[in-house]
C-alpha cells in the first residue's frame, strides 16, 4: 500500500509555478498527487495552519567532508544536519581527501547519501585531478557516474588555459563548470579581508580583487565558449558588478551567496575569533548591501550555505593556522530570513526561489517545484517560530557556527524527501 | 602620579585598547623602577613566589632578556620556554602547551608568536595573566612603551611633537603599538616608507602617509627606524637593499637636515647601513641603548601592574562578580 501524506490548510509557496495560496497538498507514494482543498481521507495528517508549504530546499554547496575528514563530518552526519535545516537536496563540494576526482569516489558520495536515507546527495566532482589544477579530471566518466557539475572549491582554476579548456570540455556533457573564484598570486597568505580590520589586527588580508579578477576572466571565457557557468560563494561589490553586466550580455552565467556574506563582516574578526574565518573572507557593510541589491535585482541565483564543518580542536588554533569555515547547515533558512525578509529586500516567494527552482536550474535537475506529479520533496516552515540558535544542538558533527547564541525567527517543522518525512522538529 | 587610578587590566595585549590615562600610568609607574634600578642592590620583593614563563615563539635576544631581567628584580621565578618552530598547528596546540604551564602554577606568561592574536587566544583560554612580547605584525606594547617612556624621559612630553616612524610599516608590530601610544598621549606621527611596506588604509589610524623621508625630515623631533625585517619579506616589497637604504635610510646626510635635537631610535637589531648608518646609530642623536636600558624599567612595571590586577580580581571574586578586564 503506498503511504499516504496529507498537508492541511499550509500557505504553499511554489515560486516556479507561480503558486502562493492556502490550500492542503496530497502526497502518495513519491509524488504530489493533489493540490487543493482534501477532505479527510487515510493519510497521515500534518496540520499547516499559518506554515508555509516549500518544495524542499535545496543547497548548493556544502561541505560533507566524506571520505578524509570524518571527524569533522560524514554523509552520514551532514545528511542528518541537511534534513533539519529543511534541505531535501544538498551538493557535495569535491574537496575531500582524496579529492571527488574520478567516478568511483562520485559513486561512493552517492551510496553512502543513500545510506543515510535523509537528504538527496549530488555531487559535484574536480575540474582538475587532485583539485591540483594542472590536468583535466575524467570529467565525462564522472558525468555518467552522476556528477552534476565540476569545481575545484576550495581554491580557483588558476591558470586560464586550463580553465578554458575545462569549460570547453564540460559542455560535451552538459554540466555546469563552478568556480571557487580566487586569484592565489594576489590572495597570498591572506586569512581576512584586506582593509581597516586587517592592518589593525596584523593580519595578512585577501583583497576584493583576488576574487573579482578570476570572475572576470571567467567572463571573458565564457564568452568565447559559451558554456554553464556558476560563481560560488560570491563575496565582494565588483564581483556583483561583473555578475550583472555579464547576465546583461546574455551569458549562461549564475551565481550563489552565502548566508555569512549577507550577515557579518570584517569587524567580527577584531577579537581573532576563528569562527569568522572564512574563504572567502568577511568583507564590508558595502559589500553586503551590494550583494543584497543584487539579491534584490535577481542578479543572485542561488542562496548556499556553503557549510564547512570543523572540529573545535582546529578552531582553537591561532586565526592564521585555524582552517576557514562556517558551519551553518542548519540555522541557514532563519539566517536568509533574518538577512532578506526582515529587512524587506525579497519576499517569501522570491526567497524560496533562490533556494528551490533557481538553484535546480543551475545544476539542471528537475527539481525544486511542488506540481502535481512532481517527487514529493516538500519542507514545512512555521515563518513566526522565534528561537535561538545553539551550535551545542547541532545534529552535525561540528559548533564552528559564528552564529551560536543569535535570536531568530523561523522554523523548520518537517522535511519530507520523496514522500518520506525525513524530519520532524521537537516540539 | 595619580594615586587614586587603579589599574584593572591582568592581561597586556596590546596598546590598542588602552586609554590616555591607562598609558601614563605604565609609564609612571615605570619611573618608579627605573630610580629603583639605580640602586646597589636592584631586586624587589613584589613578585616573590610568583612564577613568570617566557613563552618564545619566535627569536628574540633583546625582549627576552629584557623580561627575564625585569621577572628577577621582582623576585618571581622564571621559566624559559622556547620553541622556534612556528608549525603552529602541528603537534601541541599553543592552549594545550599554555594550560600544562598553568598546571605547573605559572602566574604570568610572557609570549611571543610569530601569529597576530596569540596572545589573544591565549588570555581567552587561561586564568594565569598574559603579557604581549610581540604577536606577529599585530602589536609589541612594551617596546612602544619604552619608546614612548625615552620620548618622555628626554623631551619632558609627547604633547606636540612630530614622530616619524620609517620603514616596513605593513608587516611591524612596533609600528602599530608607537602609533597608538603616540597618537593617544599626543604627538602626530607621519609613517614614512614605499606603498609595498605601508598597511592599507592605515591612515584611518590618524597617522600621515608619506614616501618621501626628504620631505618630512625636517618637519621631525623623532625617529623611529624599523628594521628591515628580511626574514618576514616575501617577493618584491623593494627592488634591493641598497634602493631601499637611498630612498630610507637614516643617512649623516639626512640628519643633517633635520632639527638639530632629533631623536633618532630604532627597536632594534640594527641592520647597520640598510636602515641607518653606523655614525647615526652612534652619534649624539641616537638614544637606542638608552631605549634597551628603559625596556627593564617599563616591563618591571608591566609586570607589577598585570599581577596586582589578577590579584584584585583574586579578591573580587569571593566577592560578587568577577571584573572582566580585556
Amino acid at each position: 500500500m503506498t503511504t499516504r501524506i496529507l498537508i492541511k490548510n499550509g500557505r504553499l509557496i511554489d515560486p516556479a509555478n507561480n503558486v502562493d495560496r492556502v490550500t492542503d497538498v496530497l502526497i502518495e507514494g513519491d509524488r504530489v498527487s493533489h493540490i487543493g482543498p482534501v477532505s479527510a481521507c487515510d493519510a497521515y495528517l500534518i496540520k499547516a495552519a499559518g506554515k508555509i508549504i516549500s518544495p524542499g530546499l535545496i543547497d548548493l554547496h556544502v561541505h560533507f567532508r566524506e571520505p578524509g575528514d570524518e571527524e569533522e563530518e560524514t554523509i552520514a552526519s551532514g545528511s542528518a544536519a541537511a534534513v533539519a535545516g529543511g534541505f531535501t537536496s544538498v551538493v557535495c563540494m569535491p574537496n575531500t581527501s582524496p579529492s571527488i576526482d574520478e567516478a568511483t569516489a562520485v559513486e561512493f558520495v552517492h551510496r553512502m547519501g543513500r545510506q543515510a536515507r535523509k537528504t538527496f546527495i549530488y555531487v559535484m566532482g574536480a575540474i582538475t585531478r587532485e583539485r591540483k589544477g594542472q590536468e583535466l579530471a575524467e570529467i565525462g566518466l564522472m558525468s555518467q557516474a552522476g556528477a552534476i557539475g565540476f569545481t575545484d572549491d576550495g581554491s580557483g582554476v588558476q591558470d586560464a588555459s586550463i580553465m578554458l579548456k575545462a569549460m570547453k570540455y564540460v559542455s560535451m556533457f552538459d554540466r555546469v563548470i563552478c568556480q571557487h573564484c580566487q586569484y592565489n598570486s594576489l590572495a597570498g597568505k591572506g586569512v581576512m579581508n584586506a582593509g581597516y580590520q586587517s592592518t589593525v589586527l596584523g593580519l595578512p588580508g585577501i583583497d576584493p580583487l583576488a576574487e573579482e579578477m578570476m570572475l572576470w576572466r571567467d567572463v571573458q571565457l565564457v564568452r568565447k565558449c559559451n558554456c554553464k557557468y556558476h560563481a560560488q560563494h560570491l563575496s565582494t561589490i565588483g564581483s556583483v558588478k561583473i555578475m550583472r553586466e555579464a547576465k546583461q550580455m546574455g551569458l549562461p552565467v549564475s551565481c550563489e551567496v552565502s548566508p555569512h556574506h549577507l550577515l557579518l563582516t570584517e569587524d567580527m574578526c577584531s577579537d581573532y575569533d576563528t569562527n569568522y574565518k572564512v574563504n572567502p573572507p568577511l568583507r564590508t557593510k558595502a559589500d553586503i548591501e551590494a550583494l543584497k541589491q543584487a539579491v534584490k535585482e535577481g542578479v543572485i541565483d542561488a542562496l548556499a550555505t556553503d557549510h564547512a564543518p570543523h572540529l573545535m580542536s582546529e578552531k582553537e588554533l591561532e586565526f592564521l593556522a585555524a582552517p576557514f569555515g562556517i558551519a551553518s547547515l542548519e540555522c541557514a533558512l532563519p539566517l536568509y530570513i533574518k538577512a532578506l525578509i526582515e529587512p524587506g529586500v525579497i519576499d517569501w516567494s522570491n526567497m524560496l526561489a533562490m533556494m528551490t527552482c533557481r538553484p535546480a536550474a543551475v545544476i539542471g535537475v528537475d527539481k525544486g517545484r511542488l506540481g502535481v506529479g512532481d517527487r514529493a520533496d516538500v519542507t514545512i516552515i512555521d515563518p513566526e517560530a522565534e528561537w535561538t540558535i545553539d551550535a551545542n544542538k547541532f545534529i552535525s558533527k561540528s559548533r564552528n557556527c559564528p552564529y551560536h547564541g543569535w535570536k531568530v525567527k523561523g522554523k523548520v517543522l518537517n522535511t519530507i524527501v520523496a514522500g518520506e518525512i525525513r524530519y520532524t522538529a521537537a516540539s | 602620579m595619580d594615586t587614586t587610578f587603579q589599574w584593572r587590566h591582568k592581561h597586556l595585549i596590546g596598546l590598542a585598547e588602552l586609554s590616555r590615562q591607562e598609558l601614563e600610568f605604565i609609564l609612571d609607574t615605570a619611573k618608579g623602577f627605573e630610580e629603583f634600578s639605580a640602586r646597589s642592590v636592584k631586586k624587589a620583593p613584589t613578585l616573590r613566589g610568583k612564577v613568570v614563563v617566557n613563552m618564545f615563539f619566535e627569536d628574540s635576544t633583546r625582549t627576552r632578556n629584557s623580561f627575564t631581567l625585569a621577572a628577577n628584580r621582582l623576585s618571581a621565578d622564571v621559566i624559559e620556554f622556547t620553541k622556534t618552530s612556528s608549525s603552529v598547528n602541528k603537534g601541541e596546540t599553543l592552549i594545550d602547551t599554555a594550560r600544562n604551564l598553568e598546571a605547573m602554577g605559572v602566574d604570568i606568561v610572557v609570549i611571543r608568536h610569530s601569529a597576530g592574536g596569540a596572545p589573544k587566544l591565549l588570555s581567552r583560554s587561561i586564568n594565569a595573566c598574559v603579557v604581549n612580547a610581540g604577536d606577529g605584525y599585530h602589536e609589541h606594547p612594551t617596546q612602544a612603551l619604552l619608546d614612548a617612556y625615552t620620548i618622555r624621559q628626554v623631551r619632558g612630553s609627547l604633547d606636540g611633537l612630530t614622530v616619524g616612524i620609517v620603514g616596513d610599516i605593513a608587516h611591524s608590530r612596533v609600528a602599530r603599538s608607537n602609533i597608538y601610544v603616540l597618537t593617544k598621549l599626543g604627538a602626530k606621527v607621519i609613517v614614512v616608507g614605499p606603498p609595498t611596506l605601508m598597511p592599507g588604509k592605515i591612515e584611518q589610524l590618524g597617522v600621515r602617509v608619506s614616501h618621501n623621508l626628504d620631505e618630512v625630515i625636517e618637519e621631525l623631533d623623532v625617529i623611529n627606524m624599523l628594521r628591515i625585517q628580511f626574514e618576514r619579506l616575501g617577493g618584491n616589497m623593494f627592488p634591493s637593499v641598497r634602493e631601499y637604504s637611498h630612498f630610507f635610510g637614516l643617512t649623516v646626510e639626512r640628519v643633517k637636515r633635520a632639527r638639530p635635537n632629533i631623536l633618532v631610535m630604532h627597536p632594534g637589531p640594527i641592520n647597520r647601513g640598510v636602515e641607518i648608518e653606523s655614525e647615526v646609530a652612534d652619534g649624539p642623536n641616537s638614544v637606542i641603548l638608552q631605549q634597551v636600558s628603559n625596556g627593564v624599567a617599563v616591563r618591571m612595571a608591566v609586570l607589577f601592574l598585570v599581577n596586582q590586577a589578577a590579584a584584585l580580581q583574586g579578591e573580587n571574586k569571593t566577592g560578587k562578580s568577577e571584573n572582566q578586564t580585556n
